[in-house]
């Protein structure tokens, strides 16, 4: 018998290497290329939209009526509707998703959890036009029964409807969070004589921090750029309320509409939508910043 | 070579060990997790202000032990334990026994430090201000670090985070955030095992010095150490307690041979 050597010379094996690794990079670079295509275009159609008006009357603008005569292009009435979508969505999802976490990772037994954590898999593949429709046919009627003020479309039953789709990312990140506390952590907390709800509160949550938190910001991203549900129960009204009985717009939907709609492509009624998507990328990109940092900062050091 | 010069009461059969004034006391206990048997039918008792060891081979069920004495098992879901742990009068696990209260007078020191990711101030008293404690905190941290002899290393750094200690500092604040509770018993499973030889001298003196006050019950792995700062030696085997006596001749004279080859390291 010969003995091998550690030294070969194979080229079909370095080629085949070269290969893969040359595939490898061209996906990461198709993921790289796709962004920063979408950059450019938001960015320069959103320049040539503000070459025409100017920055602050967009920002800061109370009325959003780039279809009527008088033109106007104050977002805020947009931002507003999209603000009490999220704040409203955030309401319910993020007291109600933490409460579920702490209740699958804490009370509900093997059993319970086995059958509860694929219904809340359900509930986040549920697709989002199907929420819309819950919430036009079921949830509006109601709130119409019991606020006969309501309007058709209303924010408020958007907001419920966002908010029972963001639960499940709340929940199930909340959980990951409190899971990731070390079982040791809560031992300790037991053995001075705390109670459950002491060892919960300001044992695990505390440990859990970071990640709770990161999980809130990223639901509300989530509900900031949700679209489809609200395009449909929220209405297409732009409407600088706090009321969330009234029927409002949001960035998403009003992005929906003109594209859906006959406003010829070029025109300053077109680019709009790309202002608003700007904002929107730029308002949502620094809340997935923001997550990011927050989950970095208030990381707990176990060792 | 075995130090043994630190006994200082004379019990001379431990066969017929006499334990005058238990504080704690386990009947029959069986502890099963699903159907498999942990600890078979075990009876023993804790001298008050004494320590006792619990030794025996990987997997006998020593923690297993240990951690039913002041309900830590409650927390697996499969555990079940039949028998009775008699502590203060009552069978702490008698359905009305809050396990709550039970942690409060009994303490548990763990393998791991496990100190909260908080300051180290705030770790000692945590345990006292859930339960209660109305006295002066800053006297309280002060006393219980003096008296888990951490004191002067950490007097100028209260407020530093407790994640930042060493680990045999880690383990002394775990030992001082226990007595900071005031308890009547206080439980280590394997306390020094994570530890370099010099912080387990140290938590070994800090044992010594705990005796005064408090009972303690030991698991360890390691023989000397048990020799060294136990009074009594309870030998574990597959769940069954072998042997239990005066820790001198459990270690010089045991009765059962199975007790003679664990610890002369013929196996385990
Ligand atoms: N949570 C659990 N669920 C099921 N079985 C367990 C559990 N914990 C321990 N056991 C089993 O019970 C037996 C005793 O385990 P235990 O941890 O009490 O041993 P030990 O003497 O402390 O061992 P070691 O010296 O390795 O720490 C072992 O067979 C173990 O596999
Ligand atoms: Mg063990």
């Amino acid at each position: 018998m010969t003995e091998r050597s550690v030294v070969t010379d194979n080229k079909q094996a370095h080629i085949k290497e070269k290969v893969i690794s040359g595939l490898l990079s061209l996906s990461a670079l198709i993921s790289v290329v796709t962004t920063v295509g979408i950059i450019i275009l938001l960015l320069s159609e959103s320049v040539s939209f503000f070459k025409e008006v100017s920055i602050i009357k967009f920002l800061f603008g109370t009325r959003w009526e780039p279809l009527l005569e008088p033109k106007s292009f104050g977002v805020l009435p947009l931002l507003s509707g999209t603000m009490l979508i999220v704040v409203g969505s955030a309401i319910i999802a993020i007291p109600m998703g933490l409460l579920t976490a702490i209740y699958l990772s804490q009370y509900a037994s093997d059993r319970v959890r086995t059958f509860l954590k694929p219904i809340l898999e359900i509930l986040a593949g549920i697709p989002t036009i199907v929420y819309g429709y819950f919430a036009l046919t079921f949830i509006s009627p109601i709130l119409k029964q019991v606020f006969p003020s309501t309007h058709i479309f209303n924010a408020l039953s958007a907001s419920i409807v966002v908010g029972i789709m963001i639960l499940p990312m709340v929940a199930s990140l909340c959980d990951d969070a409190i899971r990731a506390v070390p079982n040791t952590l809560k031992q300790g907390g037991y053995a001075l004589g705390a109670t459950p709800f002491e060892v919960i509160t300001q044992v695990i949550i505390p440990g859990a921090f970071s990640g709770i938190m990161a999980s809130f910001i990223l639901a509300v991203s989530r509900a900031f750029g949700e679209t489809m549900a609200v395009t449909l129960a929220a209405g297409a009204t732009p409407n600088l309320t706090v009321n969330p009985l009234e029927s409002i717009q949001t960035m998403t939907a009003y992005i929906v509409q003109v594209s859906l709609g006959d406003t010829p492509a070029g025109g300053i009624e077109y680019q709009t939508i790309f202002a608003v998507g700007a904002l929107l990328f730029f308002v949502t990109l620094t809340m997935n910043v923001i997550a990011n940092r927050v989950m970095h900062h208030f990381r707990e050091v176990y060792e | 070579m075995v130090e043994l010069s630190r006994k200082d009461h004379a019990v001379t059969h431990h066969k017929s060990v006499e334990i005058s004034d238990p504080a704690m006391e386990t009947l029959n206990v069986t502890i099963k997790y699903g159907e498999s048997i942990a600890v078979n039918s075990c009876s023993l008792k804790f001298q008050k202000n004494r320590v006792t060891a619990i030794i025996g081979p990987s997997g006998c069920g020593k923690s297993t032990l240990i951690r039913s004495l002041n309900r830590m098992n409650d927390f697996i879901d499969d555990f079940s334990l039949t028998g009775q742990v008699m502590f203060a009068g009552e069978d702490i696990y008698n359905r009305k026994a809050d396990p709550v209260e039970i942690r409060r007078r009994i303490g548990m020191v763990f393998q791991k430090p496990n100190p909260f990711p908080k300051s180290i101030y705030k770790n000692i008293i945590w345990g006292p201000q859930i339960n209660g404690f109305k006295g002066n905190p800053d006297e309280l941290v002060e006393e219980s670090l003096i008296n888990a002899g951490l004191w002067d290393e950490v007097k100028d750094r209260l407020n530093g985070s407790a994640m930042a200690l060493s680990g045999g500092q880690q383990q002394r604040l775990c030992i001082a955030r226990a007595i900071a509770m005031k308890p009547e018993i206080i439980l280590m499973d394997e306390p020094a095992s994570a530890l370099d030889p010099k912080s387990t001298a140290r938590i070994e003196d800090l044992i010594e010095e705990l005796r005064q006050n408090y009972t303690i019950v030991i698991v360890t792995h390691n023989m000397q150490q048990a020799a060294r700062i136990s009074d009594y030696t309870a030998f574990l085997y597959n769940g069954d307690l072998v042997e239990f006596g005066v820790t001198k001749h459990i270690f010089t004279n045991p009765d059962r041979k199975e007790t003679e080859d664990y610890i002369t390291g013929r196996f385990g």
